[in-house]
């Protein structure tokens, strides 16, 4: 509901009409697998913009614990998850959409961060600092970062 | 392909990486200054035999020539530290204008100390730490200022007191009356703080062996504290180190001699039994 609300909203011409539209984390559907079908933005995901994301020790930072044979240049790919070559033959968008979100959903008790969520964490922390998050604890990943990492998942193939 | 055997591909693939990560840790022996042997793997405690079968010490995951500088006190730059600690622990301070040495003899004679600490203190009525230990000695023995818990002075006095017991077991005791503590502690070490939701466990005890991003991630063992590392070329209490790793979960981090951290340093301590005291290790 929200979202077509938003919607609404943006396209009527008020500020922020790209983020507004944007579904908030709360209101993620996960199927009963934990995939997503929705584009949280309705926007398509940028695949170069997903390769930065991925590869950033600032930003998704992925690579801290998954390879990608793709991206040679990102040095000190951990070995923590799953190689990610081939990611996007293994998995459809929504699943890839779903676990980028939120992996918990679809595998309990996996060691992967949620990326889109922003509430039920233990002494959340304002990001690096050591200091306790205020009211400003967001996602990790924006709606639409979240968008690329998937557009440019779904691009591996073997 | 259903995602069940997705899922399950992936969790297979997950056991068969970390199986095959447990070779990791390097084979090799450490012998301080040609006489102290150092007992660097050895079978788990019976409290944690569910977990792991061998505990392993840190300095198995580092590279050789951060391994080689713990072998010998010269090459340590840990000692140096230690060796101002020895001009501490002989001179005057405090009201009292009594030393360490006055009350304690030479720091020789803190060998045994260090293998059993933290520990439930009878005439305190709780758990201590080392640190706790020292800071009491200070304000209640001698009259003098408490340190800082993770200073400077702090952690100089808690290498010399570990250096002198390099080579013994640790020795934590988890039953009686430190028992309660303990499972504060272990609740702590299984809890998914902060918003990567990331408990000790699931680096130190799933994935010891692998590397995430450039860190090769060891058991967490902390029975090389305090700790000499090449990063920040100073020694580490390892409460501080605590405080670094719950940071790095973009969590709200526990205090420095917080109860929190006294009981995680117990609880973390004692899966270290029968590992041999290395303080002040090297570590990178």
């Amino acid at each position: 509901m929200k979202v077509s609300v938003f919607a609404l909203v943006a396209s009527v011409g008020f500020a922020a009409a790209a983020h507004a539209a944007d579904v908030i984390p709360g209101d993620v559907a996960y199927d009963d697998y934990g995939a997503v079908e929705q584009s949280l933005t309705g926007t398509p995901g940028n695949p170069e913009e997903g390769a930065k994301i991925v590869g950033s020790k600032k930003l998704g930072n992925c690579i801290a614990c998954h390879q990608i044979s793709a991206l040679p240049d990102v040095p000190w790919q951990g070995e923590i998850g799953p190689m990610l070559d081939g990611a996007g033959d293994r998995w459809t968008e929504a699943e890839l959409r779903g676990i980028v979100a939120n992996a918990k959903m679809m595998f309990e008790g996996t060691m992967m961060p949620a990326f889109y969520k922003d509430s039920g964490y233990i002494r959340p922390g304002k990001a690096y600092t050591g200091k306790a998050a205020d009211d400003t604890l967001g996602p990790i990943l924006a709606a639409q970062q979240i968008e690329d990492v998937v557009a440019y998942l779904a691009t591996l193939k073997e | 392909m259903s995602n069940f055997t997705k899922g399950l591909g992936v969790c297979l693939a997950a056991v068969l990486m970390s199986t095959g990560a447990f070779a990791d840790p390097v084979d090799d022996t450490l012998v301080i200054n040609e006489e102290i042997d150092i007992v660097t793997r050895t079978a788990a405690p019976a409290h944690m035999s569910d977990a792991v079968d061998e505990v392993m010490s840190g300095w198995l995951f580092r590279g050789t020539e951060t391994r080689a500088m713990e072998a010998d006190d010269f090459d340590n730059p840990g000692m140096i530290f230690v060796e101002q600690a020895e001009e501490v622990w002989n001179t005057a301070d405090g009201a009292e204008g009594k030393s360490c040495a006055d009350c304690h003899g030479a720091s020789s004679e803190m060998a045994g100390v260090r293998p059993v600490y933290p520990k439930y203190v009878e005439s305190a009525g709780e758990v201590r730490t080392l640190e706790m230990q020292i800071n009491d000695c200070r304000e209640n023995r001698m009259g003098a200022e408490k340190w800082k818990y993770t200073g400077g002075d702090m952690v100089n006095m808690t290498a010399l007191i570990s250096s002198v017991s390099r080579g013994m077991p640790v020795n934590v005791a988890i039953d009686g009356p430190a028992q309660s503590t303990w499972e504060q502690g272990k609740d702590i070490y299984y809890t998914r703080f902060g918003q990567l939701e990331l408990s000790c466990a699931n680096c130190h005890e799933d994935n010891y062996g692998n590397m995430i991003r450039a860190d090769h991630l060891s058991q967490g063992q902390i029975n090389g504290f305090p700790t000499y590392r090449l990063k920040n070329t100073k020694l580490n209490a390892v409460q501080a180190r605590f405080k670094g790793c719950v940071r790095d979960t973009r969590a709200e981090t526990f205090a420095p001699g917080s109860p929190e951290f006294v009981a995680l340093e117990l609880y973390v301590g004692s899966r270290g039994n029968g590992l041999s005291v290395e303080g002040p290790s090297v570590r990178n």
